[in-house]
């Protein structure tokens, strides 16, 4: 305990250091500046700015990537509540009482509401961080290849089967990304695999060209011509956005709710950031004395999911670096980022890369504090720039995707990649497959192999081995009713007649809210 | 726009799954397999194109008439992608790849946004010149003189 808090006082000597807070800062501008943008979440925000990255220390790299990712999730909210435009999926409930909120005159209190909740939601998650990791990381330590293995396993179904939409094709979409993964040369025999004679693709297929395709070309190709034209006559004050007495008082509880789903839900690989805040407002619209009123403008209905998702947010990175297995897309991306780097997320990060661990868990605390800051005098700024028409909007991400990928390895080869990725993932998206998983899939990929390969060689064969071993064989039981619930449910859908329908789909339609309102911006 | 109902979806989408399925695994076969204590490096691509076919296979099999034609799935629930828009995305990233690789940054840059611009119908000619000028502008301070980009402003040839 004492040590955890001198390894804090430590980070925060590393965070405080110049550099590493201009960049800090930088990440959390840009971030929010790209999370206001309709149509540009965190994942788009961090795939764009990845290739930065390679040239920089890993230090303020990844600080600099950490606070894009809290930053563009702000922003995100910012867009839900004066727009009614989810650009971040996490926020389309927060449409449903925020946007009330800003049609009663009341857009500046939600905003408010908003930043105090996910300032304390943060910092309990920041707490949670730094007790719990030392603990997951000395057991993590008794991991060999087939404990890694089997947690791995874990992870990517829970990742694939508890997203949105079908997890039959959650997994499908998990395969297809460990699949991408292979692209390249066998570490174990040298020789190349899915590279089909192309030079290019003898060291795989690129990171970034994968995101910035399925995340960022896949939803043009999809979207052009067809986002609404927004139109927003909010003026907002400073003044506005100061929470009276009595709504910090209804929302405090909410709040601590909230960060407790999150919190939760973060320390579960595979649940994303969409479900737990959809749990957070159903929880919220549960214990309420007057459930009808959700929807009108509740501030519990802001309060709890935004919580939710800022506390979820900083206990995310706890599998990921600890285990180094990401909870989701915008996980493995970082993830993605520190490896190449050339460290490798795991036990034994805490105590190989102090300085990153330390001073990105201190790093976090100040980005919060930057974003309010910040976003105080800002807000009038970010109302502005929501009404950047999608038309614009479009063709100038283009161009930052193509020269970012281009950065990357000084090659025009990897803009292929992209557009090929694009297309893909315009084409999976057009069948009703998410993308996501691909990514959690691509990242895990080789290690999976490898600590199978692994296992296997230690075993001399013996799959048994997987299940003998108490670790390994708790996480494939977990694997095994995790499937058999999923399979459950997905039946008893079918015998009712209706397709199988999400947690947050059977939340929306509780609320009286068309879903294609939110399936838009999503 | 009309979608083609969850029913067809899901048929295409698992056709589509069996198909990559079964290249990778025609694929991984032409490398050794190996055995399970000492894998070759087509084992672990074989097993996971043999569980795409599975998943493909389930996926069609699941597949549901539409009973309820509401409520889109919260997600991608997109029809056909508008053509004009597409097309000129893809054109752009293809003018961006053969100026680059031929005339340098400026005129990539001026490819890929004025054509990308002209994909959305409710841009004018101007507008996407005006736009396409400001990224040029971008390009030269922040990508080439700032970050050192190593794509030469204007060149001739490869």
């Amino acid at each position: 305990m004492m040590q955890s808090l001198q390894d804090l006082w430590f980070g925060f000597g590393v965070a405080f250091q110049g550099s590493n807070l201009m960049w800090s800062f930088f990440g959390v501008l840009v971030g929010n500046l790209i999370g206001v943008l309709p149509g540009m979440g965190a994942l788009s925000a961090i795939s764009i700015l990845l290739p930065l990255t390679y040239a920089m220390h890993p230090v303020p790299a990844i600080l600099m990537l950490a606070g894009i990712f809290y930053g563009s999730q702000y922003g995100g909210a910012i867009g839900a509540i004066l727009l009614n435009l989810p650009s971040h999926p996490p926020h389309a409930v927060t449409c449903l009482d925020g946007y009330p909120m800003t049609k009663a005159g009341k857009g500046g209190t939600a905003l408010g509401i908003t930043m105090i909740c996910s300032f304390f939601a943060a910092s309990v998650g920041i707490l949670v961080m730094v007790f719990a990791s030392p603990l997951l990381t000395e057991i993590a330590f008794k991991f060999g290849p087939t404990e890694i293995f089997s947690i791995m396993l874990l992870g990517l179904l829970a990742g694939s089967t508890m997203s949105r939409g079908s997890p039959l094709k959650g997994v499908a979409m998990t395969l297809f990304g460990l699949l991408c993964g292979i692209v390249g040369t066998d570490v174990n025999t040298g020789s190349f695999r899915f590279s089909f004679g192309v030079p290019e693709l003898s060291d795989g297929l690129e990171l970034v060209a994968i995101a910035m395709g399925l995340f960022g070309v896949a939803d043009f190709l999809l979207n052009v011509n067809r986002m609404k034209v927004i139109t927003a006559n909010t003026s907002l004050r400073i003044r506005d956005m100061r929470p009276s007495w009595a709504e910090m008082k209804e929302a405090f509880w909410p709040m601590v709710r909230g960060t407790g789903v999150g919190t939760l839900f973060g320390a579960m690989p595979g649940t994303g950031p969409t479900i737990t805040t959809f749990i957070a407002y159903a929880l919220e619209r549960k214990i309420s004395k007057t459930p009808e009123k959700f929807g009108t403008g509740m501030i519990a209905g802001v309060a709890g999911p935004e919580a939710s998702a800022h506390s979820k947010t900083q206990v995310d990175f706890i599998p990921t670096m600890s285990l180094g297995i990401p909870g989701d897309a915008v996980m493995a991306l970082i993830l993605g980022a520190l490896l190449i780097q050339g460290i490798q997320p795991g036990p034994q990060l805490i105590t190989e890369h102090p300085d990153i661990f330390w001073g990105l868990i201190a790093s976090f605390w100040i980005g919060n504090v930057i974003l309010i800051v910040l976003n105080v005098p800002m807000i009038g700024v970010w109302v502005k720039l929501l009404q950047v028409p999608y038309r614009y909007l479009f063709p100038s991400a283009m161009f930052f995707i193509a020269v970012g990928v281009f950065s990357t390895q000084n090659n025009l080869f990897q803009i292929w990649e992209v557009l090929a990725f694009g297309l893909i993932g315009a084409l999976l998206m057009a069948l009703d497959f998410s993308v996501a998983p691909i990514m959690l899939g691509f990242v895990l990929g080789p290690m999976v192999e490898e600590n199978f390969r692994r296992a296997l060689l230690l075993s001399r064969g013996d799959m048994s081995i997987f299940v003998t071993r108490p670790i390994s064989g708790t996480f494939i039981a977990f694997s095994a009713l995790l499937l058999v619930g999923v399979t459950w449910s997905a039946w008893r859908g079918k015998k009712r007649g209706k397709p199988q329908e999400s947690i947050a789909e059977e939340v929306l339609a509780s609320a009286k809210i068309p879903a294609q309102q939110i399936s838009q911006a999503v | 726009m009309k979608s083609p109902s969850h029913f067809k979806k899901d048929y295409y989408g698992g056709a589509l799954m069996v198909l990559v399925g079964l290249g990778a695994t025609y694929a991984s076969v032409q490398y050794r397999l190996g055995t399970l204590a000492h894998m070759g490096p087509g084992f672990f691509p074989c097993a996971i194109g043999v569980l795409m076919v599975v998943c493909g296979v389930l996926i069609a099999a699941s597949a549901r008439s539409d009973t309820a034609p509401a409520a889109p799935a919260v997600g991608h629930a997109h029809g056909m992608p508008d053509m004009r828009g597409a097309i000129c995305i893809i054109l752009g990233v293809l003018a961006f790849l053969l100026f680059g690789e031929y005339l340098g940054l400026l005129p990539a840059t001026f490819a890929i946004v004025f054509i990308s611009a002209m994909g959305d119908r409710s841009n004018s000619w101007l507008q996407a010149l005006l736009l396409s000028l400001a990224m040029m502008a971008v390009a030269t301070i922040v990508f080439w003189w700032a970050l050192q980009l190593q794509l030469p402003l204007f060149k001739w040839g490869a």
